[in-house]
């Protein structure tokens, strides 16, 4: 698969968020380094470790309710521009408790929201990191398709 | 009078000592390592998890190391942790239905959309020990099929569709949370699943099987059991929906139960559900059994039952504050101890001085007058300082409310506390 050129136009931030979420931080340092997009940047809010309060639905689609919550780790940095009131913002908020996974994230997402960057980033980081998820979503439903049962009937008698 | 005693700390900082070299154990084995718990006990650590109601596996294998392996106190420590941290978002309510999912069975249809998926499973195995595990082997990779499952969707749509079973519509009600107001009984059902989703498993287990050996009969099907791993959501400011935070691991249980109906309304199959952090397939069965033999009065069914009594069910199902309150039998209670030995020794002078004599048969119901007059001094209890710290949920409650002399005990909300 290529990716799509017209991609860049559908990508929104919280899209690029999700996928950026999804991957592991070590493989998501790497593809963003090849990017070789440098900018200097700084937390305006965070790292900050806290929770998120996690609702189910009763019998899967009825009323919410509180299931528990769950570690969450959240920042907010913005792009170093050379004025005092700052530039781009971006956010990042991953589960668990990785501040440099939320920082990386949130520096990404702060690149993606300027025009200079935001085709490259979608194009060159979003649609393979994407497509990498897809193929490992497909290949652990492919483990659990080889526990699926298939029944057969003995016929009894004539 | 009050009288406090101080004492112990190095006696208990040589047993805490101790205690850290009881679990190291023999020094020629190597150290256990917090990420070799959280990858190889893994069923341990979502029970922690899930009891602890904070999803965070590394934490929950610390907690396991830290507390030897035993369950009760790793839930401890994670949920004590679990107050240190401030909450920053809300997630949108898990879409279940979307899961991807790893394990999927129906015991009501053979055939379903997706299939029968049984995923990583104990079941079916033959219990025998498994002496290869004893020595270091291979472990080969697990079969993969050609063609990923379809679609999984959920099994109770089908009876839904048909109008056969009763409808979970949601109506917009913010749930309640005992994590910020304590449950005030009755409570609704929003709040009661709250509450069995950090129960202790086994506590739900016994409950549940209790209901199916005819304690709240109300015959159950699982209609669908499903585990694997779920987006999780949340709402925050600058962003153009939505936001994926990244991908947890649920267990979700719809039991389908005998009918419910009324002169207007046909029969229909009333539900019970259970859903858990992690892998905890049955921790949510059992809830699921719970939740439906709670919901006896609003269906019209006799509450005869314990595990149809919401006070009694769900006071008693958190293992967190159950440990504490039973612990708090080991702290020192000796002014306690002295005043009700005081008082024992009084009855007998006079029962001997009444009627020159006395029976053990007399000397009990010395203790049940005692008991009735309620002398007790809790407030000069507790008398060693460095203890209390272990048992901080503990420290308050003895002095407020006493479920020994109370059965119904009134609620009692430590969840502020831990």
């Amino acid at each position: 698969m290529t990716p799509d050129s017209s991609l860049s136009e559908l990508v929104t931030p919280a899209q690029r968020h999700r996928v950026l979420a999804l991957t592991p931080l070590a493989h998501l340092r790497e593809c963003w380094a090849r990017l070789d997009i440098t900018v200097s940047h700084r937390c305006v809010r965070g790292p900050d470790i806290g929770m998120a309060m996690v609702r189910g639905r009763m019998g899967g689609s009825g009323n919410a309710f509180n299931l528990g919550e769950m570690t969450l780790t959240r920042v907010s940095v913005a792009l170093d521009d050379g004025t005092s009131s700052g530039g781009t913002l971006g956010h990042g908020w991953i589960a668990g408790r990785d501040r440099e996974h939320a920082e990386l994230i949130a520096v990404i997402d702060a690149c993606a929201r300027e025009a200079r960057w935001s085709r490259q980033i979608d194009e060159a980081l979003i649609a393979p990191l994407t497509q990498r998820l897809a193929a490992e979503h497909d290949a652990q439903s492919q483990q659990a398709a080889a526990t699926r049962v298939d029944f057969f009937t003995l016929v009894r008698g004539e | 009078m009050y009288v406090a005693v101080k004492g112990g700390e190095q006696a208990i900082a040589n047993a805490h000592r101790w205690m850290a070299d009881r679990r190291r154990g023999d020094r020629n084995q190597p150290e256990i390592d917090v990420e070799q718990v959280r990858e190889q006990l893994g069923l341990a650590v979502d029970r922690v998890m899930a009891e602890a109601s904070l999803h965070d596996p590394g934490l929950a294998a610390l907690a396991l190391k830290q507390a030897s392996g035993d369950l009760t106190e790793a839930v401890f420590l994670l949920r004590a942790y679990r107050t240190t941290l401030p909450r920053l978002a809300d997630s949108v309510p898990l879409r279940t239905a979307d899961m991807r999912v790893e394990r999927r069975i129906s015991a009501t249809f053979k055939d379903v959309p997706g299939g029968q998926v049984l995923g990583p499973t104990y079941d079916y195995t033959h219990r025998l020990l498994d002496f290869m595990l004893l020595a270091e082997g291979e472990c080969p990779a697990p079969a993969r099929a050609e063609v990923a499952l379809e679609a999984c969707p959920q099994v109770l749509d089908s009876l839904d569709a048909e109008g056969l079973i009763e409808q979970e519509v949601d109506d917009g009600a913010m749930p309640y949370d005992i994590t910020r107001d304590p449950p005030d009984f009755p409570v609704d059902r929003a709040t009661r699943l709250q509450m069995l989703a950090r129960g202790d498993e086994g506590y739900l287990l016994a409950l549940g099987y209790s209901t199916q050996r005819g304690y709240g009969r109300n015959h159950p099907f699982s209609g669908e059991i499903r585990q694997g791993a779920v987006e999780v959501e949340i709402e925050v400011e600058g962003f153009d929906g939505p936001l994926c935070i990244g991908e947890i691991i649920i267990s979700e249980c719809q039991m389908i139960n005998q009918f419910g109906g009324s002169r207007e309304k046909a029969p229909q199959f009333t539900r019970g559900y259970g859903l858990a952090f992690g892998r905890n397939e049955r921790k949510t069965m059992a809830m699921a059994l719970v939740d439906r033999s709670l919901r006896a009065e609003e269906l019209g069914e006799p509450v005869e039952s314990p595990a149809q009594q919401p006070e009694f069910v769900l006071a008693h199902a958190d293992n967190v504050e159950a440990s504490g309150f039973v612990s708090h039998l080991k702290l020192p209670h000796y002014v306690d101890f002295q005043s009700e030995l005081e008082l024992l020794r009084r009855l007998r002078r006079e029962h001997a001085a009444r009627d020159g004599g006395g029976t053990a048969d007399e000397v009990e119901s010395a203790r049940a007058h005692e008991m009735d007059a309620g002398l007790k001094d809790t407030t000069a209890s507790a008398p060693l300082s460095a203890p209390s710290s272990e048992l901080p949920s503990e420290s308050s409650s003895e002095s407020s409310s006493a479920p020994s002399s109370a059965p119904s005990a009134p609620r009692r909300s430590q969840e502020t506390s831990a």
